[in-house]
């Protein structure tokens, strides 16, 4: 059995330890946010935190996650209230087809947690893992940017979440 | 006023600029309550086929496009809201079932056809072949930038203005007074002489039993109150939180989860298969022949794409294993060397006297310029969820024709129609390639094979290896100059001529054109990428009007400008571009700006690009683009358009090849066909002119000026001139300074 804490609920799992994180996250937690996309760490859509790291979970083995904390899209707005990367995403119109975006917000979730002020040069590097076939690049950017300046609070999705191990 | 005959409706039609009506719901007769089944709730009364209002004043347009990230459904639902008047705090949308009732050319079809019945092959997929047909006859497909354009000018504007006037009508009727004494605004029936008002809802039901017995009267630009403003698009929230559907996210009672390996060699189908190995591993539920490619269907997507790599395929030999794109592009340039010498290239456009006017030149530039196929790669692989059972179908996926799709099921499954429904979801990312259902055919076989329903879910591998390409066009051209370098004839030879049928031609006032082409098929598929024909055709003709302007020693944008004589709309962008680019200002060592124009879906769009090419590294500093599609009905939804057509065409100019080797694409994944990215990515800026001429399309226009712009740049910076893409190809480094060739 594998133990995953994913977004703040412990899931215990009987699924192959190859098995890539992605899969168990999309089709044994029926969380469907996190996207899959080149399935080799090239696009970013998978992207999820382990343990607050962002990660492409398209490559990382579920065992490799074994008693860690996940977080997804789906865990990163609070009390109702969307992350502010989300909101800046809306006032900003960032997404198109919004298939990548998923990958993008927990991107620039962790880069602005990190960095709350990051130089241009911090974002190409942060978000070129990033794909968006779109196009929708310099949106992200306005989207990063806005919510830098905005120095809003930026609660920390993993902060507060207990853990349990065992 | 005339009553909705045909032959009103069809007049209406040509009032408004159109010959065809195409997209207009309201049909003659009432028809409300036939269509109402599939999209009205209860409490909710369906006023015409396209607006639904409810018991609180909540309007929802029923929307015949579906969504891929260009906006259509929030543009089309703001000129379906304005004309109603409706509150548009109170307007959300839903996208139409793919029903009949609801197709766009089956509402077309009675007065295009009668009532024949629509031949079967109308019905497919929109291609190169029958672009033209759903062109005219527009299925219910979403392409061809046509969403605003078609459906838009000529329906949701039409059906919004019909409601609210059928809704006057009824309360007329229910006060006793004089439809004339009426106004609306923001949802509201408002009878000022008396104080009355109430909201559409009171109204909606009885509407809802009318014929509509008038031509409705559309607004003039300064009436809009919602089109031409930028509204936040109203499928956007549900792209932050992970909770847009998409295809791919669909789940079904009982569903298995299926892979699939094509054949690497198009044409080829399954000789042998030993799937001993695959049918033990953990999971695996079974191993299916689907003739020209093989599925592993389990219990999850892992698992099938595990064991898919343990089955070993035996494919056919058909005699393309030795093809590779050297020798396609070969056989390019001998089909049209063999046309020439036979007189049998097909004439394109013929004006003037070429072959007088060569023969008297000064001078004759010629010049050879190549594109190679380019795959779609959409952020989301392609896939589906299928359901075959007691004879039935049900498929779920995000389709840029739902309707075809339902029919193409139905034809290869060898079932009725009828018995085939097809539930459409947010596309991530469509580019033309979701108007192919091949992986929906797959999906549907697989799950008759197995009983069970299926998501199949292609790989990425998968996907750039089996797409509808882009295609591969090599293009000659010859000029003949005369004593001032100025050109007096046009020759512009090529291969394979698809839609738009416009894309080859020029808007210069070149006195003498012979543009002709060759047929030159290969064994490599082909469908529509964004901007289609223009997508090649701008390229080519964008660099050769470049290259002429560097041979006259004018600069290119004059040059451009006084060929362009009366083409007011294609003037104006480029002046706007040019100004706007400050074109005419130092741009300093090792840097370059490059300048193209393409008219394209009815729009006008030119680009600037400016480069820095150092140590042979090409960087995209900025990119200005002028556009003017006549109107714009969501300033920020074209800019956004414009932002993400730029990088579309700049990923494929820069970096975009699909290579044919041993009869197969060599490409795989995004390490071998690389994208654009956050650190490549340039400045944009877009500058809109509404000229409030006819109206033009956004979702492809963008693409087709900056893969010319960016090499005419490129040029402008080093002297070097490309004349073959990607760009990534040439060694700009050791080519840096060199004298272009003459």
């Amino acid at each position: 059995m594998i133990k995953l804490n994913v977004n703040g609920q412990e899931h215990s799992l009987d699924v192959a330890p190859d098995t890539p994180l992605l899969w168990v996250i999309r089709e044994n937690l029926g969380l469907t946010g996190t996207k899959f996309g080149c399935g080799i760490a090239l696009c970013g859509a998978c992207t999820v935190h382990l343990n607050g790291s962002p990660i492409r979970s398209c490559i990382t083995p579920v065992a490799s996650a074994d008693g860690a904390s996940i977080t997804t899209i789906e865990g990163i707005a609070r009390g109702g209230e969307l992350h502010p990367v989300q909101q800046a995403w809306i006032d900003e119109q960032v997404p198109q087809c919004g298939y990548c975006q998923s990958g993008q917000i927990m991107s620039a979730v962790a880069l602005l947690r990190d960095n709350p002020n990051p130089a241009d040069e911090d974002i190409d590097s942060a978000m070129s893992g990033n794909v968006c076939r779109c196009g929708m690049y310099s949106r992200i950017k306005k989207g990063i940017k806005r919510v830098a300046n905005a120095q809003v609070q930026l609660f920390d999705p993993e902060a507060g979440m207990e853990v349990h191990h065992g | 006023m005339g009553k909705w005959t045909r032959r009103g409706f069809i007049s209406a039609g040509v009032v408004g600029g159109s010959a065809l009506l195409i997209g207009v719901a309201i049909r003659p007769g009432h028809h409300a309550s036939d269509v109402a089944k599939y999209v009205a709730g209860e409490g909710e009364s369906l006023v015409n086929a396209w607006v639904k209002i409810d018991a609180n004043n909540r309007v929802t347009a029923i929307v015949p496009h579906s969504e891929m990230g260009q906006g259509a459904q929030t543009a089309l639902t703001q000129m379906l809201a304005d004309e109603l008047d409706a509150k548009w705090e109170d307007v959300s949308f839903i996208e139409a079932p793919a029903e009949e009732e609801y197709a766009n050319w089956a509402l077309g079809k009675g007065f295009i056809l009668g009532d024949t019945k629509i031949p079967a092959l109308l019905v497919g997929s929109v291609d190169g072949v029958f672009m033209q047909v759903t062109k005219a006859m527009h299925l219910q497909t979403t392409g061809g930038s046509a969403s605003v354009r078609a459906t838009g000018v000529y329906g949701m504007r039409v059906a919004g203005a019909a409601a609210r006037e059928m809704l006057m009508e009824t309360a007329a009727d229910s006060w006793g007074v004089e439809v004339s004494e009426l106004k609306t605004r923001e949802g509201m029936v408002i009878h000022e002489a008396s104080g009355k008002q109430e909201p559409y809802a009171s109204f909606a039901a009885k509407a809802g039993e009318m014929k509509p017995p008038f031509v409705p009267t559309l607004k003039t630009p300064d009436q809009f109150t919602i089109m031409g403003k930028s509204k936040p698009r109203l499928d956007i929230p549900s792209k932050v939180d992970g909770s847009a559907q998409f295809g791919i996210d669909v789940v079904v009672d009982g569903m298995k989860y299926a892979t699939v390996n094509a054949a690497p060699v198009f044409g080829a189908k399954v000789a042998s298969i030993n799937s001993s190995k695959a049918e033990k591993m953990p999971g695996v539920i079974d191993v299916v022949n689907l003739d020209d490619a093989v599925a592993v269907v389990a219990e999850g997507y892992w698992q099938a794409k595990q064991a898919l790599a343990a089955v070993a395929v035996r494919w056919t030999d058909t005699g393309s294993e030795a093809l590779n794109s050297e020798a396609l592009f070969n056989q390019f340039q001998a089909d049209m060397k063999q046309a020439n010498e036979s007189g049998d290239s097909k004439t394109d456009v013929d004006i003037g006297n070429a072959g007088q006017a060569f023969a008297t030149a000064a001078r004759i530039v010629k010049r050879e310029y190549k594109v190679p196929y380019l795959a779609h790669a959409c952020m989301e692989p392609m896939n589906a969820v299928a359901r075959v059972e007691n004879g039935r179908c049900d498929i779920w996926t995000g389709t840029q024709n739902p309707l075809g799709f339902k029919y193409d099921v139905a034809a290869a499954l060898e079932i009725d129609v009828n018995d085939v429904s097809v539930t459409n979801h947010f596309m991530g990312g469509g580019f033309g390639r979701r108007s192919k259902s091949d992986a929906v055919i797959q999906a549907a076989r697989i799950s008759r094979q197995v009983g069970v329903p299926v998501k199949l879910i292609w790989s990425r591998e998968e996907d750039v290896q089996h797409d509808h390409y882009r295609p591969a066009v090599a293009s000659n051209f010859r000029a003949a100059l005369n004593e001032e370098g100025m050109p007096v004839a046009w020759e512009n030879q090529y291969v394979d001529k698809h839609e738009p049928v416009e894309a080859p031609h020029i808007s210069y006032a070149i006195p003498n054109q012979h543009i002709h082409y060759v047929d030159s098929p290969t064994h490599v598929p082909f469908g529509v990428w964004r901007s289609v024909d223009h997508s090649q055709h701008g390229f080519f003709v964008e660099s050769f009007i470049d290259e002429l302007a560097y041979e006259a020693r004018e600069d290119p944008y004059q040059f451009r400008r006084n060929l362009l004589k009366d083409q007011q709309r294609q003037i104006d962008v480029l002046d706007l571009a040019a100004k706007k680019a400050n074109w005419s200002a130092p741009i300093g060592k090792n840097r370059g700006r490059g300048i193209a124009i393409q008219e394209s879906f009815g729009s006008f769009v030119a680009e600037v690009v400016e480069v820095t090419v150092l140590k042979g590294k090409v960087s995209v500093d900025r990119v200005v683009v002028a556009v003017d599609p006549g109107f714009a009905v969501s300033p920020d939804g074209l800019t956004a358009q414009m932002e993400s057509g730029v990088i579309y065409g700049l990923t494929a100019a820069l970096y975009g090849e699909v290579s044919i080797e041993n009869g197969r694409v060599s490409q795989s994944n995004f390490n071998n066909y690389p994208m654009v990215r956050m650190d490549s990515s340039p400045e944009i800026e877009t500058y809109i002119i509404n000229s409030h001429e006819s109206w033009g399309g956004a979702g492809e226009p963008g693409t087709p000026g900056i893969a010319p712009a960016l090499t005419n740049a490129i040029f402008a910076a080093t002297g070097t001139r490309i004349r073959e893409l990607p760009v990534s190809k040439f060694d700009l480094d050791f080519e840096f300074g060199k004298e272009s060739e003459a």
